[in-house]
């Protein structure tokens, strides 16, 4: 007897297995930067007059560009997914290849950014507004890194899985992207808090 | 393993897997029986281990200074053999941490969770057995990490089971172990708990609506949003703290921190109040983790063995959803002390009482449960019926430091180690052990012996309360918690101190009760196989599986539910009881999609 609901929908939560799993993620992963974000909320407002003027840290113009990236990033994930529901396996490689692609490069921004920090000596310990900053940023390259991996290991098991289970790899790359839409929504957040405000 | 392997080949017959080797089948499984044993067999050992450090530390409580007999050599004690302070305090970290993080939640939702989840939902395993047997694996490093912190130099954690900053920070090198330690456990807890709420919700047998299903299944699934909500702000802060000691952060170290005389050399400008506040946004709701599966396991038993319904089943499950949902804002009663204000005291006053009401509402559910029952004393069934009054006290108890006048006053006395040892451990553990003795025969094909349980139990049940009762009593007259010599030193502890000899003499009496129950546990295994499906006369799904349970299938042919979990004495049938898996006609019609209970 196999696993009920691994491939197919259950009739009453209309959810496979799989995306059920990572919706619970995503809320224990809304619950985890959300401490990290109240933490933020905390040290600033304990601090008062104390904190440093963020965007005078910070590299505006690059995070600017790497929003775009991650949004753009989003984009080509939902189209590689309708393009393996419309059975165009070609133009699903094509997006899919674009969104690990541009994954990569949010993160070599990120490094350059990361760099010039430190060739100012701006490290962690320096201030509590920089110790938040990388830990909240680094985590969600983490973040940003595992999806790569992972997205990675599907382009690299598509084709297999394109011919033995066509509906299985649909879903594969749903939860995929509903995680990345996760990660890209998080940097939505990040972006303002720690740049702009 | 070669009958083994012979009663495996008729499993294999209903599934369509190849013979496993040694190492899949027994190590790397991924079947949530092997699983949950896993778990179960790893968290009893870690149980016996947290509560050998407690035993220590009731000696040097109760004989400071003395050097400990036959274990002073072998711990390698500095002169005369006696306990440093600074080693007790390890003792006490790891104790706690060891028996929640460790031995109880493991216990009650790795091990019961994995194992009976599945079976009462009717399911042939949990929906993603390859995240279950990491989550195993991942538990097995954190504890693993926990151990090793024991050889570091400086030895173990020291800065108790809450790791309190700005001291943790500053503590040698064992809390960074700790806290890696923590996040191993935390991804482990996260993963079971997606695998469970996912398996109830989408695993359930045809004809298994949420009102039938068995209290425990709504147990866990609470437990386990409890689980996945809860531990993540604990990952966060844990990650905090972690880069406060290796990268030189200042989250939680204030600015102007003087050390033995000598500025902290740190930015500063973090907050030590964050670090309570992250920690007990998890760490309340942890309590409800050890308690929740604890009632479910209580539930079952107490059903079968008054054979007759729950009474008030939905008003078990609205409350345990109620007591759920609430238990996410409460935490900071914890945090009375610290002088938080009191505009948010009072506020967190008035959710505690509120959150009071629903555990209320359980235990009298379950105390009108014995009304009117054929009550068989079994082993399981002493186990709950001395859990209600041990739970009770312990949940009463708790009353006092939910407002924060009194809080005040007993907060850092001995009061609280009373009350919170009451609800986990004839509590929670009594509970487990309840769930042990009532499942052992479905796991194993074996009956425990009800002789040696007894032998178990009552000494068990006195033992703690000689053990616990004494705290109230001492945290009354003021004796501080934290005191490695008992008290000794300490004016307002003079007149109770003699009560220290008294509750360490019940630690080790109930240690040396704890040896019937691994002799049952273990000889138990070696009696002929009954083979029988349900010795219980039981109605829930798991017993319709054969005992043990068939690999990757659990069961026979598919199930499909018919009837409410606990129809125990129906009215205008002949059997005593009728399974949920009554094929539909055979019996009267079930009066509803939950059971009243009500009617007997």
């Amino acid at each position: 007897m196999d696993i009920p609901y691994t491939t197919a929908e259950h009739p009453e939560t209309r959810l496979y297995n799989g995306k059920l799993g990572i919706w619970l993620f995503l809320a224990s992963e809304v619950l985890l930067f959300g401490a990290f974000f109240s933490t933020y909320i905390l040290l600033r407002v304990g601090a008062g007059g104390n904190w440093p003027v963020q965007a005078e840290l910070l590299n505006i113009p690059l995070a600017t560009v790497n929003t775009v990236i991650l949004i753009t990033s989003s984009v080509t994930m939902v189209m590689a997914w309708a393009s393996l529901k419309m059975e165009r396996f070609g133009r699903f490689q094509l997006y899919f290849g674009a969104t690990i692609a541009l994954a990569l490069a949010f993160l070599v921004i990120k490094g350059f950014e990361y760099g010039a920090e430190f060739s100012h000596h701006r490290y962690p310990k320096t201030n509590t507004f920089l110790a938040i900053y990388f830990t909240m940023t680094g985590l969600h390259g983490v973040h940003i890194l595992a999806g790569v991996v992972v997205n990675l290991y599907h382009l690299a098991t598509a084709r297999r899985w394109y011919r033995d289970d066509k509906v299985r790899l649909a879903n594969r790359i749903e939860i995929a992207g509903l995680y990345w839409h996760f990660v890209d929504l998080v940097w939505i957040f990040l972006f303002p808090v720690l740049y702009l405000i | 393993m070669a009958h083994a392997g012979t009663a495996d080949h008729a499993a294999h017959s209903h599934g369509d897997h190849p013979p496993e080797p040694f190492w899949r089948k027994y190590l790397f499984s991924t079947d949530h029986k092997t699983i949950g044993i896993q778990y179960g067999l790893t968290a009893l050992v870690f149980l016996f281990f947290g509560f050998c450090l407690v035993m220590i530390m009731r000696y040097s409580i109760a004989y400071p200074g003395s050097p400990l007999p036959l274990l002073g050599g072998l711990l390698n004690l500095p002169e005369p053999g006696a306990i440093p302070p600074e080693f007790y305090n390890q003792l006490g970290a790891m104790h706690g941490t060891i028996m929640v993080f460790l031995g109880v939640v493991p216990l009650a939702v790795g091990a019961f969770g994995n194992y009976f989840v599945p079976l009462q939902v009717g399911a042939p395993d949990m929906a993603f057995p390859k995240l279950n047997m990491t989550s195993y694996w991942m538990y097995f490093i954190g504890g693993v990490v926990m151990l090793i912190s024991f050889f570091v130099p400086g030895g173990a954690a020291k800065s108790g089971w809450t790791s309190y900053a700005p001291l943790s920070v500053i503590e040698t090198v064992g809390q960074t172990w700790w806290l890696i330690g923590m996040i191993f456990l935390i991804t482990s807890s996260l993963l079971g708990s997606i695998n469970i709420i996912t398996t109830i919700v989408q695993l359930r047998a045809p004809g298994l609506a949420y009102m039938r299903m068995p209290f425990f299944v709504w147990a866990q699934l609470i437990t386990s949003f409890l689980l996945l909500l809860a531990f993540p702000p604990l990952e966060a802060a844990g990650v905090l703290q972690l880069l406060d000691r290796v990268a030189g952060t200042s989250f939680f170290l204030p600015s102007g921190l003087v050390i033995s005389g000598e500025p902290l050399e740190v930015s500063g400008g973090g907050s030590a109040l964050l670090w309570q506040h992250l920690f007990w946004f998890l760490a309340h709701p942890e309590v409800y983790v050890l308690i929740l599966p604890a009632f479910g396991v209580i539930a079952e038993v107490i059903a079968n063995n008054t054979r007759k319904p729950l009474w008030g089943y939905k008003s078990l499950v609205y409350a345990a959803l109620f007591m759920g949902f609430m238990s996410f804002i409460v935490w900071a009663h914890h945090m009375f002390l610290t002088g938080m204000g009191t505009v948010v005291s009072s506020f967190f006053q008035l959710t505690t009482m509120i959150i009071s009401v629903p555990s209320i509402i359980i235990l009298t559910a379950l105390i009108l449960s014995l009304w009117g029952g054929s009550i068989r004393f079994t082993a399981p069934m002493k186990f709950a019926l001395a859990f209600i009054p041990m739970f009770g006290i312990g949940g009463l108890t708790g009353l006092p430091l939910g407002l924060a006048s009194a809080d005040i006053y007993l907060h850092d006395t001995y009061y609280v180690i009373g009350h919170f040892h009451y609800v986990v451990a004839p509590g929670s553990l009594f509970g487990l052990f309840a769930g042990i003795y009532y499942w052992y025969p479905k796991v194993t094909g074996r009956r425990m012996s009800e002789r040696l349980a007894s032998w178990h139990f009552w000494p068990s049940l006195i033992f703690m309360n000689g053990v616990f009762f004494p705290m109230f009593i001492q945290g009354m007259a003021g004796v501080s918690r934290r005191l490695y010599d008992g008290g000794a030193t300490y004016a307002h502890a003079q007149d109770v101190l003699w009560l220290n000899e008294v509750m360490s003499f019940s630690a080790w009496g109930l240690g040396l009760a704890q040896i019937f129950f691994i002799v049952n546990f273990i000889i138990s295994l070696r009696k002929p196989k009954e083979a029988e499906d349900n010795p219980w006369e039981a109605t829930t799904l798991e017993w319709a599986a054969p005992s043990p349970p068939l690999p990757h299938v659990n069961f026979r042919e598919p199930v499909a539910v018919t009837r409410p979990p606990y129809d125990y004495s129906p009215a205008g049938a002949k059997a005593g009881f009728l399974p949920q898996n009554t094929p539909a006609g055979t019996g009267p019609e079930p009066a509803g999609a939950a059971p009243s209970g009500a009617g007997h």
